[in-house]
């Protein structure tokens, strides 16, 4: 089987590393080889698989041996549950240096190390929420990730970024062939969620790829700095990611993005009352100016 | 050759700009004039300072040249750290000139180059803690030094790095000015507004230092020489020309100068404006703030330098205006003697002009005590109150450009047909291949100085040697003589 590069995105807080780490692990359990590259400074990617607080960085250990091109791949790349291999872009302090220019530094020399071996089934890129400049574009430009996967939920904020984001892979889709392959609904229990999230992937031009429900056995393997899969395989939850990585292995439904406009995405939320009717008459009123009238 | 009319030379830009796509042309065409002496602003000729178009060959610099290498790089006792990684201070170092008094690497440092050499892990980690330990470094190994300037690279400016915080904290630790520079080589359009952040830094960083200190006795003739980068030596012969006439000169911006002079300009009468360019924004300031006043001088050829010197004096009394005749008389049977030497052999020759600053405008009054003519001339970087300053130094129906591409230079200078081309590095073996003799007008082609009487008598042995060099008739074009077409010929057979 050819190599499949795969990368996650999602608003911030959503639980892009946990689905991405849980989604892996099930995947490792049926027999792939992979591998999960952090694209985040704060480094908490591969925590579960490791079982440890956080993995040593590209980065910080570039800095500490003077260059990028003083490490050695086994000096980076750690393996975990299951043999997943498992490796940290890293990056600075919140608010200091350029932290954009540590994961293309850190890709750059997975690749020329040749950490993309040919045992490995699936890549998998774990991107920091916001893609706040080209760095973070990385993972899917030209020659790597191929399928972007969004993790979304029912609520406002988590569905303008899946949108966003959606508008980001056009972008890169029409000059290479990275394609957007599917929505993973992390549910937040708001309603009639899964199919909000699925007319959202149907005016996007994809699927809902899965939903996995909410459930607190993932807070207690996380507390454990485990997978559920790895904690307790026989969880109905640890199904629920067995399914989430069946369906992306099996996946073929690559597609170019058609993201849609604020008024489309209002429209939507509207029809399945996240948002009420938008009243022009009240915006910009403040509560003392509502009740002078009133 | 002789001197083209209006008409001609309309036609000749109209001609050069039709290579051009439409876009480009129309935004050429406003960077390409014909001098006319009754304008009295330039601006209903030609734009300048405008970003220049993607595939031309511009011969502009970046912000960052701007500070480091005109304004700030001269002072000598300071150390200037080119901050970012390695190649824009060692490319450009010692570039200059700026000739200086001193011991290199002891108690001056103009023509080393001190960076913080990023690698990779500073810009992801960011520079700030390098910089600081840079600063301590400094301090160990040059304890002489008399002060620290950190001049941007463009990647500071993306990684967002605090070189102010880091400066207020060194300077506290080390006890001398450190001056944050923010430079960056993407910022503006030339190395225009480099010079102009320059300026502001000095204002923001150094000017103020001695505010309310009266310790320094000034005299009523104290005056500051300002943008003049004293390339071979030419602040020094610009100097003694001052002193002479009884000024006293506190301060040297910034060729050969040192911070404490800068520090003391704000008690000078008089600031002497010689690089308009680059530093009349810091003249402006001290203008407003100190109230003292300033002009523009030019010390090129003994026409300008005692029209300048009378200038100067009449704005103080009798004793200095009596010296500035004195000086005039002192060395008008030294420059009488150079003019007398040369200008039979250079008499009717004709320059075009390219540079940067002050110089398209200030040299033209040196040429014509020689009796030459300048028929073309243009402004790297200038606004268009450099250009109002170009229009009554320049004949009617002269070239004037803005600019200029590496095209439009070479299709002017062919048709136009100077017999000697000022310019740069970068221009100078293009021209001479083509058999046009050349000077290099920013660095003097390594003679200099041109500033005053005794640069005077240089610039016009450097002009003679160079366009009545015997080199000029060997230049023969080898298919063109008749016994090489005769071979071509016979081997064609």
């Amino acid at each position: 089987m050819a190599l499949r590069q795969c990368a996650i995105y999602g608003k911030g807080g959503i639980g892009k590393s946990t689905t991405t780490q849980n989604l892996v692990s099930a995947l490792a359990e049926l027999g792939n080889n992979v591998m999960i590259v952090g694209c985040d400074p704060k480094a908490d990617s591969t925590r579960l698989i490791l079982h440890a607080k956080a993995q040593t960085t590209i980065m910080s250990l570039a800095a500490e041996a003077g260059s990028v091109e003083d490490l050695e791949l086994e000096d980076v790349l750690k393996a975990g549950y299951r043999g997943i291999k498992c490796v940290e872009s890293g990056g600075p302090e919140p608010g200091v240096g350029c932290a954009g220019r540590g994961v293309i530094t850190a890709i750059n020399f997975l690749e020329e190390e040749g950490a993309y071996d040919d045992e490995l089934d699936f890549v998998f890129y774990d991107v920091l929420g916001d893609v706040v400049c080209g760095g973070f574009a990385m993972p899917i430009r030209e020659n790597k990730a191929q399928e972007i996967y969004i993790v979304c939920s029912g609520e406002m904020m988590a569905m303008y970024a899946a949108n966003n984001i959606a508008k980001g892979i056009v972008k890169y889709a029409n000059s290479g062939s990275v394609r957007l392959a599917g929505l993973i609904c992390n549910s937040r229990e708001t309603a009639r969620e899964d199919e909000l999230i699925s007319a959202l992937a149907e005016k996007i031009g994809t699927t809902m790829i899965h939903f996995v429900p909410r459930d607190n056995v993932v807070q207690r393997a996380e507390i454990r700095r485990m997978t559920v899969i790895e904690y307790e395989p026989e969880a109905k939850q640890a199904e629920e990611y067995r399914q989430l990585a069946t369906k992306i292995r099996d996946n073929k439904n690559f597609v170019i993005p058609t993201p849609i406009t604020m008024d489309e995405l209002e429209e939507l939320m509207m029809e399945f009352g996240i948002i009420d009717d938008i009243d022009e008459s009240i915006v910009g009123v403040t509560a003392a100016a509502e009740a002078a009238v009133a | 050759m002789a001197a083209l009319t209006r008409e001609e030379t309309e036609a000749l830009i109209q001609e050069v700009l039709e290579v051009y796509p439409e876009q480009a042309r129309k935004d050429r065409a406003k960077h390409l004039a014909v001098n006319d002496q009754s304008l009295e602003k330039s601006n209903k000729c030609i734009t300048s300072n405008r970003k220049s178009q993607p595939g031309v060959m511009t011969i502009r610099g970046c912000a960052y040249a701007g500070s480091k290498g005109v304004v700030w790089g001269p002072i000598k006792d300071m150390i200037h750290i080119s901050h970012g990684p390695v190649g824009c201070g060692q490319y450009s170092r010692a570039g200059r000139r700026n000739y200086y008094v001193g011991t290199t690497g002891v108690n001056t440092f103009g023509t080393m180059n001190f960076t913080s050499d990023f690698q990779e892990k500073d810009i992801v980690f960011g520079g700030d803690k390098k910089l600081a330990k840079i600063m301590h470094e400094i301090e160990e190994l040059f304890p002489l030094n008399k002060g620290i300037s950190i001049q941007s690279e463009c990647p500071i400016g993306l990684i967002g790095d605090d070189i102010e915080a880091v400066a207020k904290k060194a300077n506290k630790e080390i006890g001398k000015p450190v001056v944050p520079v923010r430079c960056e080589g993407f910022r503006g359009v030339s190395q225009s507004l480099g010079h102009h952040i320059a300026n502001d830094a000095i204002r923001d960083w150094v000017l103020e230092n001695r505010d309310g200190d009266e310790s320094f006795p000034t005299t009523p003739y104290d005056v500051a020489v300002i943008g003049d980068y004293n390339i071979g030596g030419d602040a020094w012969a610009s100097r003694t020309l001052l002193e002479e006439m009884g000024l006293r000169v506190v301060a040297q911006w910034s060729g050969d100068g040192t911070i404490a002079e800068m520090e003391k300009t704000p008690k000078v009468k008089l600031n002497l404006i010689h690089c308009y360019r680059s530093m009349n924004y810091i003249a402006r300031h001290m203008e407003e703030k100190y109230k003292i006043p300033w002009i523009e001088y030019n010390f090129f050829g003994p026409t300008k330098i005692a029209e300048s010197l009378r200038k100067i004096a009449a704005l103080f009394d009798a004793t200095i205006q009596a010296g500035a005749e004195k000086v005039i008389a002192k060395y008008q049977a030294e420059y009488d003697a150079v003019i007398a030497k040369y200008k039979p052999r250079l008499q009717g020759k004709r320059v075009m002009l390219y540079v940067g600053g002050l110089r398209p405008r200030h040299v033209i009054g040196a040429y014509e005590d020689l009796g030459m003519e300048v028929v073309g001339t243009g402004y790297e970087f200038g606004h268009n109150d450099d250009y109002d300053r170009t229009i009554k130094e320049m004949g009617n129906a002269t070239l004037i450009y803005d600019d200029v591409t590496g095209y439009e230079f070479e299709e002017f200078v062919k048709r136009v047909q100077p017999d000697l081309i000022g310019s740069g590095i970068k221009e100078k073996y293009i021209f001479q291949k083509m058999g046009i003799p050349f000077r290099q007008m920013h660095s003097w082609d390594y003679s200099g100085p041109y500033h005053g009487y005794d640069g005077f008598a240089i610039f016009a042995r450097d002009m003679d040697m160079t366009l009545n060099n015997p080199c000029w008739k060997q230049v023969k074009v080898p298919w063109k003589t008749a016994e090489s077409s005769n071979v071509a010929v016979a081997a064609s057979a």
